[in-house]
């Protein structure tokens, strides 16, 4: 049981993770991330891969919708974005995965910002309706500008390589992924200790306090456009060279959906929910899908229900956690963690 | 000429029927001032009573229509009492995703339930094109048109007239104030999500009549937004007007544009107009701007 905050000094003060035994957890988490790859086979590299993808974009969409309160229903066309930047920049240019990553984001966080232009003259549902047009118009840019993007039938890009070496296998690509989540995961906890991050949540919390307060709404609310989709483009980099093409389907508005249903089951504005929630909103199908499988021994259409189970289960599951759970996945998990702190106490 | 009359009433015809689909939002938005992502399937699930009972049942027109409209109306309690009474007051960001994830228990129930597959409907109209001077019409787009249009009439009527329109009104304008009248808010809450899911679903009708019915139907939904946000959220005159607009817009841009860039334009057109409108008027052309406080 953990009892008092005693710091002695500042580094103390300031440090993120803030008991011995968190970090001593931390530890052990690096230490299973680095060990995982050995022991798991193909197909879960492969889920340990998509999953990673997702908690990026998802910390990008966190920063934009669950800290400055921006709902936006484009982030599938940021990802989008950086992906097509990263394919066009390593076939035409011949860039490496190493260069590509940072401007594919920069590529999307241009974009982005030019999307949240508008939000210096609307907000909340007007905005939301104008990310909802910049993902239509962005789709029908990816179909119909074939000559860069090469419209239905996309664009394939070689296997990467980092330094020489061949990253294209599922093994090789894990690390990549897992040192950009680390670093996107790092950057987005950080930025809330900043001014910047600061204002974001002054915006959330309530806009026009926080204009008075000084702070330049619009400057601020194109900053988080900016972070956000450098973070998505980041994401959209790391999946067109783990699938090695792209066409655009990939990014249709459900696949935004499926972003915002992340933060939300995770829990809005929190660094670990959306993390929590990408990997849950991930993994969430093929539990179905497996489920499903079990279950065919019984009813041998079973697997036949997939996919409108999956429609059914995610709808579900962002009803009940905004009715029940509004907080999401982090808050239920700091709770299970307050009880074993305090226990054998109840308070 | 003739080419633009024609893209001209057939893009007024199906305007019409967005006006309807963009109304059932509106009544919700007016009401509630909850934005609901889930009017599309409202329509679709409308469109697949209608089915049900037109073609697996073997009811007539008119009977089936009732029910539709029955069905409708319950599903709109339900959706109301169930989870959105629990959303009063919640930040618009929850309200939202509340409504989508609606829409996507709603597709995966209709799926399930009548599949994937494209099911078409036994013709409701006469079939005998209009012809007026030079222009022909497709029947069940003129049909349609004017059971839309009639349909919105009605509830104008209603919500103009009818002591419960005059009720949901005050509702709208200023709670507390309808509270101190003696409104009952909460059944006015009720009623706003029954109106909307009705005239929802009969727009699912009418476009379930035109082309069909598919679980994807809802995607339709989406279209309503450029129209909602061009004639304000919460003016039904803006509903009609902007439905208008939007028809005639995407049918000129898919006429004349999408030969050139090779399809596609038809269902963006739209969302380009709704951006370049937003840039200029934030609250859309009729739309009240927010007073706020702090």
């Amino acid at each position: 049981m953990r009892i008092g905050d005693y710091k002695e000094n500042y580094a103390a003060d300031e440090a993120v993770f803030v008991t011995p035994t968190s970090r001593f957890w931390l530890g052990v988490l690096f230490v299973c991330l680095a060990i995982f790859p050995f022991m798991a086979g193909e197909y879960l590299l492969y889920m340990a891969n998509i999953t990673g993808i997702a908690v990026v974009a998802a910390l990008g969409l966190n920063i934009l919708t669950g800290a400055t309160g921006q709902i936006s229903l484009g982030h599938a066309a940021f990802v989008g974005i950086g992906a097509y930047a990263s394919a066009v920049l390593t076939n035409r240019f011949g860039l490496p995965l190493l260069l590509c990553l940072p401007l594919a984001g920069l590529a999307s966080a241009f974009f982005g910002v030019l999307v949240g232009a508008p939000s210096m003259r609307m907000k909340g549902l007007y905005l939301c309706i104008t990310t909802l047009a910049a993902q239509v118009i962005f789709e029908f840019f990816f179909v119909h500008w074939e000559s860069l993007t090469g419209g239905i039938r996309g664009l394939n890009v070689a296997p990467p390589t980092i330094f020489g070496i061949d990253v294209g296998s599922e093994f090789g690509f894990y690390w990549v992924t897992l040192v950009v989540v680390i670093i996107a995961a790092t950057m987005s906890r950080n930025i809330f200790r900043t001014r910047v991050g600061r204002a974001f949540i002054a915006i959330r919390d309530r806009d026009i306090s926080a204009e008075l307060m000084g702070i330049n709404l619009f400057r601020y609310k194109l900053y988080a456009f900016a972070v956000s989709s450098f973070l998505a483009g980041v994401a959209g980099c790391l999946w067109v060279n783990h699938l090695k093409s792209i066409t655009p389907e990939h990014f249709p508005l459900h696949e935004s959906i499926r972003y915002l249903a992340m933060i939300i089951v995770g829990g809005l504005g929190n660094i670990l929910g959306a993390i929590y929630g990408a990997i849950f909103m991930t993994l969430i199908p093929e539990v179905l899908s497996a489920a499903l499988k079990f279950f065919e021994v019984y009813f041998p259409q079973a697997m036949s229900y997939l996919y409108p189970l999956q429609t059914i289960v995610f709808g579900f599951l962002i009803v009940l956690f905004l009715v029940f759970e509004p907080h999401g996945l982090a808050e239920m998990w700091c709770r299970v963690k307050a009880y074993f702190r305090l226990w054998p106490f109840k308070h | 000429m003739e080419f633009f009359l024609l893209l001209l009433t057939s893009g007024i015809a199906v305007g019409g029927i967005y006006a309807l689909i963009a109304l059932g939002f509106v009544l919700i938005y007016k009401a509630t001032s909850i934005i609901n992502f889930a009017t599309g399937e409202f329509m679709m699930i409308g469109a697949y009573i209608f089915y049900t009972c037109s073609v697996l049942v073997g009811l007539p027109a008119i009977p089936s229509f009732l029910v539709v409209m029955a069905g409708a109306g319950l599903l709109g309690l339900l959706v109301e009492r169930t989870i959105l009474r629990h959303m009063l007051g919640q930040p618009t960001i929850s309200i939202v995703m509340v409504t989508i994830g609606l829409s996507s228990i709603l597709t995966g129930f209709a799926e399930m339930i009548w599949t994937s597959d494209f099911k078409s409907f036994p013709p409701l109209f006469p079939r005998a094109p209009i012809i007026v001077g030079d222009i022909i019409i497709r029947s069940n787009l003129f049909w349609g048109f004017v059971v839309a249009m009639t349909t919105v009439a009605i509830f104008a009527l209603i919500f103009k007239y009818a002591k419960v329109g005059v009720a949901m009104r005050a509702t709208a304008g200023d709670q507390m104030a309808a509270f101190s009248m003696g409104i009952n808010v909460r059944s006015m809450f009720t009623i706003a999500w029954i109106f909307g899911a009705i005239a929802a679903s009969i727009g699912g009708l009418i476009i379930g009549n035109i082309g069909g019915v598919q679980p994807n139907l809802g995607g339709i939904g989406l279209k309503i937004f450029p129209v909602v946000i061009l004639g304000g959220l919460d003016s039904i005159g803006g509903a009609v007007l902007g439905g208008l607009i939007v028809g005639v817009v995407e049918n000129l841009a898919g006429g004349y544009l999408d030969p050139m860039v090779g399809g596609g334009v038809k269902n963006i057109a739209p969302f380009v107009v709704l951006v370049l409108i937003l840039m200029v008027r934030p609250y859309g052309l009729f739309g009240r701007k927010d007073i706020e406080r702090l």
